[in-house]
């Protein structure tokens, strides 16, 4: 039980790390395809505030603040009860609100699946391919050092 | 006797609408859209994420624009802009160790695991201005290398196995980290209180302050031991959630300067450090601030301080954009009232010298008055 909790608590983590990561426009989109439903009771926001990012003295020795950043959260409950979070970088307030349906529904063991393959999915996918190109562009960039022999021996 | 003094409502107003009006510019032109600036004018929007201190490329390309493309200006209306949101909270320390590298380079190992990746520099360009750039012709895709990932761990912890260089800077076990948006500055400081200010300070100023302590005043001695671009994870502790809530990610640049390092009374010698992080893609602003933060640590290295860079409350006091243009620019609002008191205290002074010089003189020059 405390195993398949641990599992469950990071397949959610995932999921809302995905929501996260995409665009507004991704969700709403692959929302609308999929006819998740949008009529919640919002428990909190959507509102916007800053979180303060922290870093590391040399890499990882004690913590600094570096500086703020704009963030968009949201707490929904569903008609079946289920609370759904969502905290997220940026101002979009549509994002972190279906984010936040997404995270309830998820939770919802009648609903996980059709989340996870309609929307999750096709997000990480494309989060994984823009990565992979990424990956790809950067690795062509990198030195490869040859040695000039010079002299007779 | 004081006479409050009012006017220039008008004035001010119309100035404004000319100010709009001279923003927007030719209107043959098309106006700018601000996914543009984020886009093409990307180093610029870093820059004023970074000394805005807020992460939002949105915020940063509306604030260059509004400010017509004056770089301070648009820090200042960023800073503005945080001071209306409220606080979520800190986030878990980001791991730059985990970074989805863009660019990474070594200064002192050509072989480092992961290797050297040059990521898109403007190194080794010939900086000759580029005349297709402004006939907008096609840009090719670039090319792609498919490899697998590899670890990319950041030289210090390849320096640390022979021990002669210093560990990640530490602080006390129970030690809070200051933050100089909540508390005043107080002299001295703490390192971590002193990395926040010059992570949202001034490039030009750490540039130029950096430049001198490579020219010898304060000499460090730094190599670039790495430059890493990329994107970090950011996570947030929160009570209703079991688990740290994932925000999305930041690009962050990290700069590792290492510099070698006599000893001292305090200190065997081996290498020090100074460190960088930056947001964005901020690459001169990174070395810049980790040469100043290895300078700044003088007193803790147990270093003589004789030089500009070293002082910590000459350079953390001056080092805010902001506030350094708040007070140049205010000279030029109204200081009538200031200047009669002191044109009077002038003509008065001026009066007794004369008179103490020459008072002959005066006394003739009163009777031809007279």
């Amino acid at each position: 039980m405390r195993g398949q909790e641990a599992r469950d608590q990071a397949e959610r983590k995932a999921a809302m790390a995905t929501l996260a990561q995409s665009s507004g426009d991704d969700i709403v989109r692959l929302w609308n395809e999929a006819g998740l439903p949008s009529q919640v009771e919002l428990l909190r926001g959507p509102e916007t505030g800053l979180v303060t990012l922290r870093g590391r003295i040399g890499g990882d020795g004690a913590p600094f603040n570096v500086g703020e950043a704009t963030v968009t959260r949201a707490t929904v409950r569903l008609p079946s009860g289920q609370v759904g979070h969502c905290y997220a970088l940026g101002r979009d307030k549509q994002k972190a609100k279906l984010a936040a349906i997404a995270d309830a529904l998820w939770q919802d063991p009648a609903r996980r699946t059709e989340v996870e393959t309609r929307l999750i999915a096709p997000l990480r996918s494309a989060l994984t391919t823009a990565q992979e190109k990424r990956h790809a562009e950067t690795a062509a960039t990198k030195v490869d050092f040859f040695t000039m022999v010079r002299g007779e021996d | 006797m004081y006479v409050a003094v009012k006017g220039g409502e008008a004035a001010i107003a119309n100035a404004h609408s000319l100010l709009a009006d001279r923003r927007r510019g030719d209107r043959s032109v098309p106006a700018l859209r601000l996914d543009q600036i984020v886009e093409q004018l990307a180093l610029g929007v870093d820059r004023v994420m970074s000394e805005g201190s807020l992460y939002d490329r949105e915020l940063a390309a509306l604030a260059i624009v509004q400010a017509r493309g004056d770089m301070i200006e648009a820090i200042f209306l960023v800073r503005a802009y945080r001071t209306t949101l409220p606080r979520f909270g800190y986030s878990k320390p980001i791991d730059t160790g985990a970074m989805r590298v863009e660019r990474r380079v070594s200064a002192t190992y050509k072989d480092l695991p992961g290797g050297q990746l040059l990521g898109p520099t403007f190194d080794y360009t010939h900086r000759l201005l580029d005349p297709e750039l402004a006939a907008g012709a096609d840009v090719a895709e670039p090319l792609r290398r498919e490899t697998e990932a590899q670890a990319m761990p950041r030289v210090s912890a390849i320096l640390a196995h022979e021990g002669l260089i210093e560990p990640d800077g530490e602080m006390p076990q129970d030690h809070v980290p200051g933050d100089i948006t909540r508390e005043p500055l107080e002299f001295p400081m703490a390192r971590d209180i002193r990395l926040q200010a010059l992570s949202r300070g001034d490039e030009g100023f750490l540039l130029a302050l950096g430049y001198s302590t490579q020219r010898g005043y304060a000499r460090n001695h730094p190599f670039v031991g790495e430059i890493r671009i990329g994107e970090v994870e950011l996570e947030l502790d929160v009570p209703e959630l079991p688990f740290a809530a994932p925000l999305g990610t930041v690009r962050v640049t990290e700069c590792q300067m290492v510099n070698q390092f006599k000893g001292s009374a305090k200190a065997p010698p081996q290498f020090t450090r100074g460190y960088g992080l930056v947001f964005g893609q901020s690459e001169r602003k990174a070395m810049a601030m980790a040469l100043c933060d290895r300078a700044l640590r003088a007193s803790e290295l147990g270093e003589d301080i004789v030089a500009a860079a070293q002082d910590e409350e000459f350079v953390i006091s001056h080092s805010d954009n902001v506030q350094a243009t708040g007070f140049v620019e205010h000279l030029k609002l109204p200081h009538y009232v200031d200047f009669q008191a002191e044109l009077d205290l002038v003509r008065r002074m001026r009066a007794e010298y004369e008179a103490r010089e020459d008072p002959a003189k005066i006394e003739e020059k009163r009777e031809a008055a007279e």
